[in-house]
């Protein structure tokens, strides 16, 4: 079994970094996969593991949007300006200036999420259930249009990102944020699978299913939950700096806080592929990515349609997801031991 | 004077968003969902009474329309998607109505243009303190209509049979299974009662505001506020905290600015919810 684990890791691994040679056409959607399935992943440790279903973590992903670029900018030119300027030309990002900026404006956009995902979880994961789930829709929300109001992040015309400087051939861009991208796929890979083996998750089910229990055993859960909000913020804040300069320009409502769209996906994603597991969320986000890619083709301007059609149909008639239709249909992979006693007395009792 | 105006902007506001509360208020109650679609079925109740000005009507009548046509439409909601989510998780009914939400705005996006339009009913204002508080006839007249169904709707609930029978049901669904309420009619009822309330205070806010296929938001969760505050079945309650959250939001608007005046009304949830948890949390005892 580890070993079949350990090829199908490699197999993923080289596939990944291959991808992009393989498929030059695709590099800023295969980028945009890893940033989805890095969204999913996250989204599953407190939505999934814990319980806590949040509409919220949009604000984490556009306060790491809006973070990283603002940084990349601020730390050459005077940010106010050059917002004004609406990305004309007048100041220019040496490739050295870029990249600096960038890594530093990633490292803010981690960090910065997960103090405010530290400071707000006090007040907020003590709400229950849908209270939770409202109240994270509205911050989201409230977030989006309060940033549409502040001038020197653009207001409502919006921010454009630094652009990408004259280095390497005309692929160079889209290699470096499909490689960005990855890694940072790779390391929430590491370190999802890492807490999922630890006594943590075990603690983020506890509170899932019981959390009165859970207190009463003598676990601390507001700690636990607040540790497992800010994992969540720290690679939302990540996905969002990437996905700012990928996309080249953040505007408050329609990108970065963008609670419709991305806000959406990750719940659904997480859902699809099935809640609580590891493979879950990448599996959904997968297939979420190229149902929708086709559709945004196809149906061009129907795609909220069919965005909204789904989400009924999903939440309707696959609540369980791919893997917990896998899960019924084949209970041995997962580990499960079917008493063929048991089975037999349950036939013949129907 | 200013404070004046915005006071009474706010109350004659604040009643259209307790009719909408209302709604929710009565299929929370009774079928224990959080509805994200309530405000696009009011956007929808407005272009209703929007297409009627179209084409020549006076725009009031829609509010007699709207409610009748809404009616159906949310019986079809309730048929295609809601009965499958009533005693489910109530995540996964925040999560389906969400996805109602998104496919209406759209829909309603196809059909009626991304324009923001307004049913001009052409009642004119009223001059208050020496012109210096202008309130259009229109606000008061949504106000008074407002009321009016509000009234209306009370006294259903107390007299008829089915007003009873959605008392029971919300009170306990299986006791009144057992003593003979259809509940699966029961919920139906409710559902369309409360998109035909979101149908009136649709066509109301299409003659007074200005309708947006995209506005729905706001309006689901102003009377999700306007029902956590006042708490579930407490009607004068529910009227209070609706005209408070109408004052509320005319002086952000006023002192803030109108580009904040959404962002503030989300603001308002989040601090309203995290004062709940703080008062209940006194009251809960656990161990330290």
């Amino acid at each position: 079994m580890n070993k079949n684990n350990l090829i199908l890791y490699i197999g993923i691994l080289t596939f990944g970094i291959a991808a992009p040679f393989i498929f030059p056409a695709f590099k800023v959607q295969l980028s945009i996969l890893c940033v989805l399935i890095v969204l999913a992943t996250t989204w599953n440790i407190q939505g999934g593991e814990m319980g806590y279903n949040s509409f919220g973590n949009i604000l984490f992903y556009g306060l790491g949007m809006y973070l990283c670029a603002s940084v990349q900018v601020g730390m050459f030119f005077p940010l106010a300006e050059w917002t004004e300027s609406g990305g004309e030309k007048t100041f220019v990002h040496t490739p050295e200036q870029f990249f600096q900026g960038m890594a530093v404006g990633l490292i803010v956009a981690a960090v910065i999420p997960t103090i405010v995902a530290g400071l707000i979880g006090y007040s907020i994961l003590g709400l229950r259930g849908h209270y939770f789930a409202i109240c994270t829709l509205g911050l989201g929300v409230a977030a989006g249009e309060i940033s549409g109001g502040i001038e020197i992040i653009g207001a409502g015309q919006g921010f454009t990102t630094p652009p990408f400087p004259n280095v390497g051939s005309l692929e160079s861009r889209g290699e470096f944020f499909y490689f960005l991208s990855f890694f940072v796929l790779i390391m929430t890979f590491i370190a999802v699978r890492g807490i999922y083996s630890t006594r943590f998750k075990l603690i983020l089910n506890a509170i899932r299913d019981n959390e009165d229990k859970a207190e009463a055993m003598g676990i601390q859960t507001m700690k636990y939950k607040i540790v497992g909000w800010m994992i969540s913020a720290f690679f939302c804040g990540l996905a969002g700096g990437i996905m700012g300069g990928l996309v080249g320009y953040i505007d408050s409502t329609d990108v970065a806080f963008d609670g419709r769209e991305m806000g959406v996906f990750m719940v659904l994603m997480a859902i699809l592929g099935g809640k609580g597991t590891l493979w879950g969320p990448i599996i959904g986000a997968t297939v979420f990515h190229i149902f929708k890619e086709g559709f945004w083709t196809f149906f061009l301007g129907w795609q909220y349609v069919a965005l909204g059609v789904l989400i009924v149909v999903i939440v309707i008639y696959f609540p369980e997801g791919i893997m917990g239709w896998l899960r019924e249909k084949y209970p041995q992979r997962f580990g499960e031991v079917i008493d063929e006693k048991d089975r037999k007395a349950q036939v013949e009792l129907k | 004077m200013i404070s004046v105006q915005a006071c009474l902007d706010g109350i004659l506001l604040g009643i259209l968003f307790a009719l909408i509360a209302y709604g929710m208020a009565l299929q929370w109650g009774v079928m224990n969902i959080i509805n994200i679609a309530q405000g696009d079925l009011v956007i929808l109740g407005g272009y209703i009474a929007y297409f009627m000005y179209l084409y020549g009507i006076h725009p009031a009548w829609g509010v007699i329309v709207s409610p009748i046509i809404m009616y159906f439409v949310g019986i079809a909601i309730y048929k295609l998607v809601i009965n499958k989510v009533v005693d489910r998780d109530l995540f996964i009914s925040i999560l389906a109505t969400f996805g109602i939400s998104i496919l209406f705005m759209q829909l309603m996006n196809f059909a009626f243009g991304a324009d923001v339009v307004l049913a001009n009913s052409d009642y004119g204002t009223t001059m208050l303190f020496n012109s210096n508080v202008v309130l259009p006839n229109s606000k008061i007249f949504s106000a008074f209509i407002s009321i009016l169904f509000a009234i209306c709707l009370v006294i259903y609930m107390k007299k008829s049979k089915l007003g009873r029978a959605i008392r029971a049901t919300a009170q306990n669904s299986r006791a009144a299974k057992i003593l003979g309420v259809d509940t699966e009619k029961v919920y139906a009822a409710t559902f369309g009662i409360n998109a035909a309330l979101c149908g009136v205070a649709g066509a109301l806010i299409s003659i007074t505001f200005t309708i947006h296929p995209y506005m729905g938001l706001p309006y689901t969760i102003r009377s999700f506020m306007i029902v956590i505050v006042a708490g579930l079945g407490n009607l004068p309650g529910v009227a209070m905290s609706g005209m408070g959250l109408g004052v509320f939001e005319e002086f952000a608007d006023y002192i803030l600015g109108t580009e904040f005046r959404i962002g503030s009304v989300f603001l308002l949830l989040v601090l309203i919810l995290v004062y709940r948890r703080f008062k209940l949390s006194r009251k809960r005892e656990y161990l330290k």
